[in-house]
C-alpha cells in the first residue's frame, strides 16, 4: 500500500505541469506519474488547487545537537524543517563537540533517523574543531555521511589550509562550503557598516570582510579547478565578484538566505537583537542585488542558515547576544512573498533555488525532482494562501525570528519524505 | 507648547518644539542655582536613582544637584558593585531598583540602544546619561543651551565638532540636536575615526582644522580615548594632536567671536592646549554651570508627563 497524490500540479525546475496527474509513491520512491491511477488500497491526498513540488532541500542549518538542546534538537529541527516543507536538511558542524570526527556524524545520522521526519545529513568540520589548524579526516566523514564540509560560523582564515582543504577535497569529490568573512576586518562589528549604525552607535561589519574572502576563495578554486560553495551571499559586490567568477568557468557556487533579501539593516534600527544576524542585514542596494543575483542563478540556491537561540541569549542587549535567526519556517513564504509574488522569480525557478539546485550542488542524484525512479520527497503549498508570523506558531525550540507580526504568501499543506506524510498543516 | 515624552533617551527622537521647551525651562531653572537657598520643591517626594555601569563624576553629580534643587530625594548606584557583575541581566537590576517605588531612572552604559531596551521594560521614567556610541542628549542639551546663552540663537550658526566622531555620542546627540535648531554642523577628526555615511546625518565632513576654525563660531573638542591609539585608529596620540589638537596658534587662524566647548574631561595638551582650556575663549565651566540646570529642566519635564 503505497501514498497516491491526486490532481497534483507538478512543479519541476524545468516546467509547471500544464494539466493536473497522479503521482503514486511506494517503497519511498516516487513509482508512477499519471492521470487516474486508481485508489485501490492507497492512502490518498487530493491535491486540487495546490502546487506540488519536489520536497525543499535546504543546504544550510543549525540544529545545535549535540552540545546546545536547549536551543534546538535534531527533533524539533527536523519538525520545524517539515514544517517548513523542507524534507532534506544539512546541519553545520559547529555543535559541542564539533563535527569533525565519524562518531558525531553518526550519532546525527542515528538521532535523525530515530526522530524520522526528514533527512538530515550533517556537514564535517575542515579543520579539527573548527581551529584553523589541522585538516579533518574527510575521508572517514565522507563515509559516515558527510556530503559538504565547511567551518561555517568562521572562515578558514589560513589561506595556505583552505587551499589544502580544497586540494583535497577534489580528490574526494565532496563540497566545500565557506562562511566568507575577514574577521580581521569584521574586528567586533554587530551590524552592517553604514549609515544605521552610524546613526545608532552601534560598530559597524563593513562588507569588504566578505567580498575580500570571496575574492580569495574564487581565486583558489580558479587555480585548482576546483568547486567552492560560498556560503550565505549578502552583499552586491559579492554578486557581481560571483557573476565574473562563473563567466570565467570558475567553478563556484553560492547560497543566499531570505532574509537577506527580506530585510535591510534598518531593522536594526530597534536594537532588536533577532535582527542581529552573521552576516549583518545589510543596505538597500544589496537587497535589490541578491534578488537578482538569485533571479539570475549568479546565486543558486537559498538556504535559511537557520540559527536558533534562546531568549535568554538573546535578551542580554544587542552587542552581548549571539548572531543568527530561525529561517526553516518562514523560508518558502519569504520567498514567494518577496520573490515570486512581485514576478522576479516563478514557480519553477523557486523550485530550481530550494530544491533541484540544492540537490545538484551537494550531490542528491535522487532527489530534487518529481520523476518516476526519484525519492518521493514531495512538498504540497498553496502559493496564495495567506498567514501571519507569530511566536506561538514557531514549533522550533527557538523563537529568534525578525519577523514575527509579518503577513506572508504560501503555506505548506503537506510534506511527503520517503513517500510518508511528515507533516500536514 | 507642551511636553509629552515620559522618557528623554535621546534628542533623534524630539522635535524641534521639543529641544527648544527644554531649553527654555532650563533657563529658568538656572536662576535657582544662583540663589542663597538652591532649591525649589518641584519634585519633593520623588526618588531619582543614578545607574552608571561607567565611571563618570561630572555627569553623575550633575543630574544628582538637578535632582536635589528640586527637591527630590536621590540615590547613586554604581553598577561595578552592583548585582550586574553576578549575572544579573540589566533590565533585571533595574527591574529590582524600580520595585522600590523609583520615579525616574538616569542610565549610563556602555553598550548603544541600552537604554531604549530599559524604557520598553520599566514603568518608571528613564533619562538617558549616555549609551555606548548612541546618544548623551543631556550634554548636547548643555551644549545648546551654552551656545544660545553666548549667541543669543541656534539657527544659522556654525559648529564643528572636532575628535572621535565614531566612538562619539556627544557627536550624535549634538548633530541630531543641532541639525534639528538649524545650526550648520562640520565634523572633523582623522579619517579613521569618521563613521561611514555621517553624511546622511545632514553635516559636513571635514579634515582640515585651520579652515573648520576659520568658518566657526564654535567648536566642540572630543575627548579622545587613550585606547585609540592600541586599536590602530591613530599612529601617535602626539600626531593626534597635530593635526586635531587646538592650540591657540591654530586657535587665533579662526574668528574672534569663536568659542571653545569640550564635554570633559579634557585630555590636556592632546585635544586642547592648557592655554586654549584656560583661554577667555573657553567656555567649558560654562557648560559644566549650564548642565545642573539643563538636567534640573529633563527631571522636571520627564517627571511631569502623564502617561
Amino acid at each position: 500500500m503505497g501514498l497516491l497524490i491526486k490532481n497534483a500540479i507538478i512543479v519541476n525546475a524545468d516546467k509547471i505541469a500544464d494539466k493536473p496527474q497522479d503521482i503514486l509513491c511506494d517503497g519511498g520512491k516516487i513509482t508512477q506519474i499519471a492521470a487516474g491511477i486508481p485508489a485501490g488500497k492507497h492512502e490518498v491526498i487530493d491535491a486540487a488547487g495546490k502546487k506540488v513540488l519536489p520536497g525543499l532541500i535546504d543546504i544550510h542549518t543549525h540544529l545545535r545537537q549535540p552540545g546546545r538542546e536547549d536551543k534546538e534538537t535534531i527533533e524539533t529541527g527536523s519538525r520545524a524543517a517539515v514544517k517548513g516543507g523542507f524534507t532534506s536538511i544539512m546541519c553545520m558542524p559547529n555543535t559541542n563537540p564539533i563535527i569533525d570526527n565519524a562518531m558525531v556524524v553518526e550519532f546525527i545520522v542515528r538521532e535523525a533517523n530515530r526522530v524520522g521526519l526528514c533527512n538530515v545529513y550533517p556537514i564535517g568540520a575542515i579543520t579539527k574543531g573548527q581551529q584553523d589548524g589541522e585538516l579533518t579526516d574527510m575521508a572517514e566523514l565522507k563515509a559516515s555521511g558527510c556530503l559538504a564540509f565547511s567551518d561555517d560560523g568562521k572562515s578558514v582564515l589560513n589561506s595556505r589550509l583552505f587551499r589544502l582543504a580544497m586540494e583535497y577535497a577534489k580528490m574526494l569529490d565532496v563540497l566545500i562550503i565557506e562562511h566568507c568573512q575577514d574577521p580581521l576586518l569584521t574586528a567586533g562589528g554587530v551590524m552592517n557598516e553604514g549609515v544605521v549604525s552610524t546613526r545608532i552607535g552601534l560598530k559597524g561589519d563593513p562588507g569588504i570582510a566578505e567580498t575580500v574572502t570571496v575574492a580569495r576563495d574564487i581565486e583558489i578554486a580558479h587555480y585548482l579547478n576546483a568547486r567552492v560553495h560560498l556560503a550565505h551571499m549578502s552583499l552586491k559586490r559579492s554578486c557581481e565578484l560571483i557573476r565574473f567568477a562563473k563567466s570565467q568557468g570558475i567553478r563556484v557556487t553560492a547560497e543566499a538566505c531570505p532574509h537577506h533579501f527580506a530585510l535591510t539593516d534598518e531593522a536594526c534600527s530597534n536594537f532588536d537583537t533577532s535582527t542581529k544576524v552573521n552576516p549583518p542585514l545589510r543596505a538597500q542596494e544589496d537587497v535589490e542585488a541578491i534578488k537578482q543575483a538569485i533571479a539570475d542563478g549568479t546565486i543558486d540556491c537559498i538556504v535559511t542558515d537557520h540559527a536558533p537561540h534562546t531568549k535568554e541569549d538573546k535578551e542580554v542587549g544587542f552587542d552581548g547576544a549571539p548572531f543568527g535567526l530561525i529561517g526553516l519556517e518562514t523560508s518558502l513564504a519569504l520567498t514567494i512573498t518577496e520573490l515570486l509574488k512581485p514576478g522576479i522569480i516563478d514557480l519553477p525557478k523557486l523550485v530550481d533555488r530550494m530544491s533541484t539546485a540544492p540537490a545538484r550542488i551537494v550531490g542528491l542524484a535522487d532527489k530534487g525532482a518529481i520523476k518516476q525512479g526519484l525519492d518521493a520527497d514531495i512538498t504540497i503549498i498553496d502559493p496564495d494562501r495567506e498567514w501571519t508570523v507569530t511566536q506561538e506558531g514557531f514549533v522550533s525550540k527557538s523563537k529568534n525570528s525578525p519577523f514575527i507580526g509579518r503577513k506572508l504568501k504560501g503555506l505548506v499543506e503537506y510534506t511527503i519524505c520517503g513517500g510518508k506524510v511528515v507533516y500536514k498543516v | 507648547m507642551s511636553w509629552k515624552h515620559k522618557h528623554l533617551l535621546g534628542l533623534e527622537s524630539l522635535s524641534r518644539q521639543d529641544i527648544e521647551l527644554i531649553l527654555e525651562t532650563a533657563k529658568s531653572f538656572k536662576e535657582v542655582s544662583s540663589r542663597d537657598i538652591k532649591k525649589v520643591p518641584a519634585l519633593r517626594g520623588k526618588t531619582v536613582v543614578t545607574l552608571f555601569f561607567e565611571p563618570s563624576t561630572r555627569t553623575r553629580i550633575s543630574f544628582e544637584l538637578a535632582a536635589k534643587r528640586l527637591s527630590a530625594d536621590t540615590l547613586n548606584i554604581a553598577a561595578n558593585v552592583s548585582s550586574t557583575s553576578k549575572g544579573e541581566t540589566l533590565l533585571d537590576t533595574a527591574r529590582n531598583i524600580e520595585a522600590m517605588s523609583v520615579d525616574a531612572m538616569v542610565v549610563r552604559h556602555s553598550l548603544s540602544g541600552s537604554v531604549l531596551q530599559l524604557a520598553e521594560g520599566l514603568k518608571c521614567s528613564v533619562v538617558n546619561a549616555g549609551d555606548g556610541c548612541r546618544e548623551h542628549p543631556t550634554q548636547a542639551l548643555l551644549d545648546m543651551f551654552t551656545l544660545q546663552e553666548k549667541f543669543g540663537r541656534i539657527e544659522g550658526l556654525k559648529v564643528g565638532i572636532i575628535g572621535d566622531i565614531l566612538h562619539s555620542r556627544v557627536a550624535r546627540s549634538n548633530i541630531w540636536g543641532l541639525t534639528k535648531l538649524g545650526a550648520k554642523v562640520t565634523v572633523c577628526g582623522p579619517a579613521t575615526l569618521m563613521p561611514r555615511g555621517i553624511e546622511a546625518m545632514g553635516v559636513d565632513v571635514c579634515y582640515d582644522l585651520t579652515k573648520v576654525l576659520k568658518q566657526s563660531d564654535a567648536v566642540i573638542a572630543l575627548r579622545l580615548q587613550k585606547e585609540r591609539q592600541q586599536d590602530k585608529f591613530l599612529p601617535s596620540m602626539r600626531e593626534y594632536s597635530r593635526l586635531f589638537g587646538i592650540n591657540q596658534a591654530k586657535l587665533n587662524e579662526g574668528s574672534d567671536h569663536l568659542i571653545v566647548m569640550h564635554p570633559g574631561p579634557t585630555n590636556r595638551g592632546v585635544e586642547l592646549s592648557a592655554d586654549v582650556a584656560d583661554g577667555k575663549q573657553s567656555v567649558i565651566l560654562d557648560q559644566v554651570t549650564n548642565g545642573v540646570a539643563v538636567r534640573m529642566a529633563v527631571l522636571y519635564l520627564v517627571l511631569g508627563t502623564k502617561e
